[in-house]
């Protein structure tokens, strides 16, 4: 097991250069000048011409590359264009707030995916299959930018039930904290619903037809009990690794909806800051992003091997 | 900073549930203000903050006269080469530090010398500044500037504190210390700004709020809910098609001011090898474009009336316009006629515009009203980031830009129309419009200086540099607790007085 | 005599019929294929049908609710948008089929090479993807397209090239596990070159999971392309598109909510019916179901 993890981490290390490599030279190309953005509407030359040397933007590409590899090497991710806020401090405050919005997220969609995925293998082929597929479906089709100003819309503007955007801390307001974050997690955990239930569905239907259920079936246990037990117990593994992939993606923040809900998450800081051109807050948060989706994808194969002793022998 | 963040949460919620009487104003920001730091700050949405956390030397009426702030009087020397003011002597900043001469000598040296500074322009023509007695200073200039005043009553003449300044280097914009009636506590990027009301502060009685809390929600649809779900108590930038249903609501209040800048489609005359068209070439097709233009439908169409049609840099209500030079009515048959004297039937244009739906509906209009009298117009939607290099790279035949204004009108017009002008992206180049707008810096007589400029826009309104189209207005919406707000033309939120119930 | 003749001929010669039966049969597929089918055609239609020129402005008409004179009303500059969501359906169907077309026409290629080969080339070709993977799709995608300029094209250019990784992930999966069948074992041995072994037989077997990820990424590079519509980096005014309906819509909500109903309506349809079709195709592909 340790040397499994081991070895992926040593695979992860290409892998994040790579990652590095290919935002910075993305960034690079990008038209537009960040050293004209930064240095405000009256473009003074002697502030250009400063800047410029600053941020090293007079050396080859390349250099600049391995300056800013250096610096996150030693742990300095660089600070922000816009603000001087330095880029690590800037993702202290911001992944706690994407995390609380990820786990809200999920909670929507395993609370409406795997029981509708269960339903849906259960009773498959009738209408309540036909439903829940169609309800979950709905979910991954409604473009979610436009569900969540329909959503401010009727539930902030006409009843005034939750606030239209903001967010508060857990720790210095959970109540409002909650309220804040019900409408985004709702949008996003219906997208993922779908997904989560279409796996739940079929994993189920893969296990029920299964011989042993239908040896339990033939024993002459009751439908449900032969459902909840053995069934769900062993579709359960497809599941949490793909919750745990899920989970990955949903770090990489959530773009649109944190830009409508103005939540100031991971999505809305590399969005701002890709039209800002600011080099060093994508970099860094690209590179963390990235992180905590191999960090992620890693999880779930180490709980695939944990909850599947059949594999581990062939490891 | 952490254990600080901790404090002020853990007392926050304590205040929450003892009851507190802790009056807030919540307020809805456009943008994220960037850097806090007087010195470095380059941004209109940053200003407005600054308004309540840092005083300046000299503050302004919603009528652009002057008013003593931190300096009580001034006074010019006959040759208007130094300008002597006296200063408060019961101001303090938020650290504790007096507020003295040698303080403004601090502040004024930072600005000038300091690496990040972009306040190094507006002071250029500040030679050396001196505190001649403890509340006295004096400022030595290279050359007479009329603008210096204005200058001073903008981000180059706010105050913070030498202390803090020294100590904390550039982190201070991370915790910017100055002496303004609200203190810094707090600052989350793209989520708020917290002030909090300084006791200390000479007028803190006319502040009625505990703290600020500055809000930035850039869509302009969810500021406005959150104003009418209660979560904010006033906003900036009302969008202008909010303005009626604003109006028409009774529990809100709406209040607006003509901006001093401008919006219009500057003209690639000079600045390289795109400047070879008929349209950067010739001014007479130029001025068949804005005859073909309709402004006030524009501002019928697309701002519901609420802005104002304008053909200068300054707005028909500026005391700078020049009445005899009104806003033409549309006349799509004078410009047919202009382009057919040009030698030309039809033509076309590219005109890069900023991508965000306003400016982009704005286009479409022009683009409709243009083709009918022969200019056909291809609209490329441009990033900000990219319009701002193709501009100075001379990549562009026609750019939809604007500028947020300055109150004194040399700041809407110099930099962009003289020869060495450092925002003159169209490189348009006359000496006689050098001369007089040089002139007019020079002196400080406002007739002297509005006969200059007259004369000066008489030149542009013939070559068309820059094809002006609106002025913004600033437009605030309030809940009904909130009195006692003044609209200000330099679309700054003044709290002295304004109360909440 | 007859029955055995008769039960020999319901069990269909070809795979592909056999397929083709299962996803007639399926209703919710086929429903999900009328819906895309439906707007095709409109798309297709348009410069034909009896509909007003989607920029022909009105300043009279600004904001028309629904109305006999325009049946979706009109918009911010009294466009009717009726006839701008029939000419946007065509911005928004081909974004969706040509972004796809990028992303298989790039990943399947990639995929095929690194599953067949193994080895360094497989190792390479997997560590570039992990990368591209692990950067947020939308991320990608929004800046390419401001690298590329924003337009409808270059949309779909930087869709598509985001949507590479899927696909190469997918196909090289399933390479692996088709490789070590006996036809491919066979193949090999009767001397054929690595080219015609993965033309012939490789890439026919692992087809149906690629298409039934193709017609699901169709659905998301349709959002992908509203949401970069909204973003301003998409099909660029005065040319329709729903996504950038979207985006001025969302400034009048209260004034005109029919600007937003429609496009977000069309969206959610088209993007449902491409779901149905590909979730039909995976149970009529799938050998388990019967």
């Amino acid at each position: 097991m340790l040397l499994f993890i081991l070895r992926r981490i040593l695979i992860a290390i290409p892998t994040l250069i790579l990652v590095s490599m290919f935002v910075f030279a993305l960034q690079k190309l990008l038209p537009g000048d960040p050293i004209l953005v930064m240095a405000g509407e009256d473009r003074d030359p002697e502030v250009i011409a400063m800047l410029r040397d600053r941020y090293r933007m007079n050396e080859p590409i390349v250099m600049q590359y391995f300056y800013w590899a250096a610096d996150v090497l030693r742990g300095d991710l660089g600070t922000s264009l816009r603000t001087n806020e330095p880029v690590l401090s800037l993702i202290a405050s911001k992944l706690p707030v994407t995390i609380q919005l990820a786990i809200m997220s999920m909670l929507f969609a395993i609370l409406i995916g795997i029981p509708a995925g269960i339903l849906s293998a259960a009773r498959k082929g009738t209408w309540v299959d036909w439903l829940a597929n169609l309800i979950a479906l709905s979910g991954l089709s409604i473009p979610n930018f436009w569900l969540g100003i329909m959503l401010i819309l009727l539930v902030s503007v006409n009843l005034g039930w939750l606030p239209a955007s903001g967010y508060e801390s857990l720790f210095v307001d959970p109540w409002k904290s909650l309220q804040t974050m019900i409408m985004p997690a709702f949008v996003l955990g219906t997208a993922l619903a779908a997904t989560l239930m279409r796996h739940t569905r079929s994993a189920m239907l893969g296990v029920l037809q299964a011989d042993y259920v239908r040896t339990a079936r033939a024993k002459g246990l009751r439908g449900r009990i032969v459902i909840l037990k053995h069934a769900f117990r062993n579709a359960v593994l497809p599941v949490v690794t793909l919750t745990a992939l899920l989970f990955g993606e949903l770090l990489a923040g959530a773009v649109l909806t944190e830009q409508i809900f103005t939540i100031p998450g991971f999505g809305k800081l590399i969005v701002d800051a890709v039209f800002n051109r600011d080099y060093a807050v994508v970099q860094g948060v690209v590179l963390c992003t990235a992180v905590g989706f191999i960090l992620m994808n890693l999880i779930a194969d180490v709980l695939y091997l944990i909850l599947n002793p059949r594999l581990r022998t062939a490891q | 900073m952490t254990i600080r963040k901790l404090t002020t949460a853990l007392l926050a919620s304590v205040a929450m549930t003892s009851g507190a009487f802790a009056t807030d104003l919540r307020i809805g920001l456009q943008e994220d203000p960037d850097a806090l730091d007087t010195d470095q700050a380059r941004t209109f949405v940053g200003r407005i903050v600054f308004e309540s956390l840092c005083d300046k030397l000299v503050n302004i009426t919603p009528d652009l006269e002057f008013v003593p702030e931190l300096a009580t009087e001034w006074e010019w020397s006959d040759d208007a080469m130094s300008l002597t003011m006296q200063l408060r002597e019961d101001a303090v900043f938020h650290d504790g530090t007096p507020f003295n001469a040698e303080a403004v000598v601090a502040n004024i040296g930072r600005s000038k010398t300091l690496d990040e500074s972009r306040r190094k322009s507006e002071l250029a023509s500040v030679e050396s500044v001196e505190a001649t007695g403890t509340y006295e200073v004096t400022f030595t200039l290279a050359s007479p500037d009329a603008t210096l005043i204005a200058q001073l009553s903008d981000r180059a003449g706010m105050m913070l504190s030498p202390t803090a300044a020294a100590e904390k280097g550039l982190g201070l914009a991370n915790e910017p210390v100055c002496s303004g009636p609200y203190q810094f506590v707090e600052r989350i990027q793209q989520d708020r700004i917290v002030l909090e009301k300084f006791a200390d502060h000479y007028d803190a009685e006319s502040y009625n709020f505990d703290r600020l809390i500055f809000l930035p929600i850039p869509d302009t649809t969810v500021r406005l809910a959150n104003l009418r779900s209660g979560d904010l108590d006033m906003l900036e930038r009302l969008a202008p098609s909010d303005a009626a249903g604003v109006q028409s609501d009774s529990n809100l209040t709406f209040s607006a001011a003509t901006s001093l800048g401008y919006q219009g489609i500057t003209v690639n005359l000079h600045n390289g090898a795109r400047s070879e068209t008929p349209f950067g070439q010739d001014a007479r097709v130029r001025r068949a474009l804005s005859l073909a233009i309709d402004r006030e439908v524009i501002n019928q169409v697309v701002f519901e009336g609420a802005y104002t049609a304008g053909n200068q840099p300054f707005a028909p209500t500026s005391p700078w316009y020049d009445q005899t030079n009104p806003v033409e009515a549309r006349d799509v048959e004078a410009a047919k006629a202009l382009l057919a004297e040009a030698g030309l039937e039809g033509i076309r244009i590219e005109i890069q515009a900023p991508n965000n739906p306003v400016q982009l509906q704005l286009m479409q209009v022009i683009q409709a009203m243009a083709s009918e009298a022969g200019i056909e117009i291809s609209i490329k939607a441009t990033e900000f980031a990219t319009m701002l290099s193709e501009q100075t790279a001379g990549n562009y035949e026609g750019s939809q830009v604007g500028w947020s204004g300055r109150t004194d009108p040399d700041g809407n017009i110099h930099a962009f129309v003289t020869c060495e002008g450092g925002l003159n992206d169209s490189k348009f180049c006359s000496e006689e419009v050098d001369n007089l707008l040089d002139e007019a810096r020079l002196s400080t007589e406002t007739s002297d200086r509005k006969a200059s400029y007259d004369a000066a826009n008489a030149i542009l309104s013939d070559a068309l540099p820059i094809i002006y189209l609106y002025h913004q207005t600033w437009l605030w919406a309030m809940s009904n607790d909130v009195e006692g707000f003044t609209a200000y033309p330099d679309g700054m939120i003044r709290l002295a007085g304004v109360t909440k119930e | 005599m007859t029955a055995i003749t008769d039960a020999s001929a319901n069990i269909a010669a070809k795979p592909q019929s056999r397929t083709w039966l299962k996803l007639r049969r399926n209703k919710s597929a086929m429903v999900g294929a009328s819906v895309v089918l439906l707007f095709v055609a409109l798309a297709l239609l348009a410069p034909v049908l009896p509909i007003a020129d989607p920029r022909a402005t009105d300043w009279g008409a600004i904001r028309q609710a629904p109305s006999a004179a325009a049946w979706l009303g009109t918009d911010e500059i009294g466009r009717d948008v009726l006839s701008r969501m029939i000419w946007g359906a065509r911005a928004s169907l081909l974004a969706g089929v040509v972004s796809v077309l990028i992303a298989v026409a790039i990943g399947v290629p990639f995929g095929l090479i690194a599953g067949y080969f193994g080895g360094w080339t497989d190792s390479i070709i997997s560590r570039v993807t992990e990368a591209l993977l692990a950067m947020p799709f939308l991320i990608m995608a929004i800046a390419l397209a401001a690298f590329l300029g924003p337009s409808l094209t270059n949309a779909m250019i930087a869709i598509g090239l985001s949507a590479v990784p899927i696909f190469v992930r997918l196909t090289r999966g399933q390479v692996l596990a088709v490789k070590t069948e006996d036809y491919v074992e066979g193949a090999r041995a009767i001397g054929l070159g690595h080219i015609p072994i993965m033309m012939r037989y490789i890439l026919p077997n692992v087809f149906p999971p690629i298409l039934v990820q193709a017609t699901l990424t169709i659905a998301t590079a349709i959002i992908a392309e509203a949401a970069l519509s909204f973003l301003g980096l998409g099909q660029q005014p005065p040319a329709p598109s729903w996504g950038s309906m979207l985006n001025t819509a969302k400034n009048f909500l209260s004034q005109a909510p029919w600007m937003a109903i429609w496009p977000g309506a069309g969206i959610f349809l088209v993007v449902m019916g491409f779901n149905l079709i590909g979730d039909g195709l995976r149970d009529a592909l799938d050998p388990r179901e019967n």
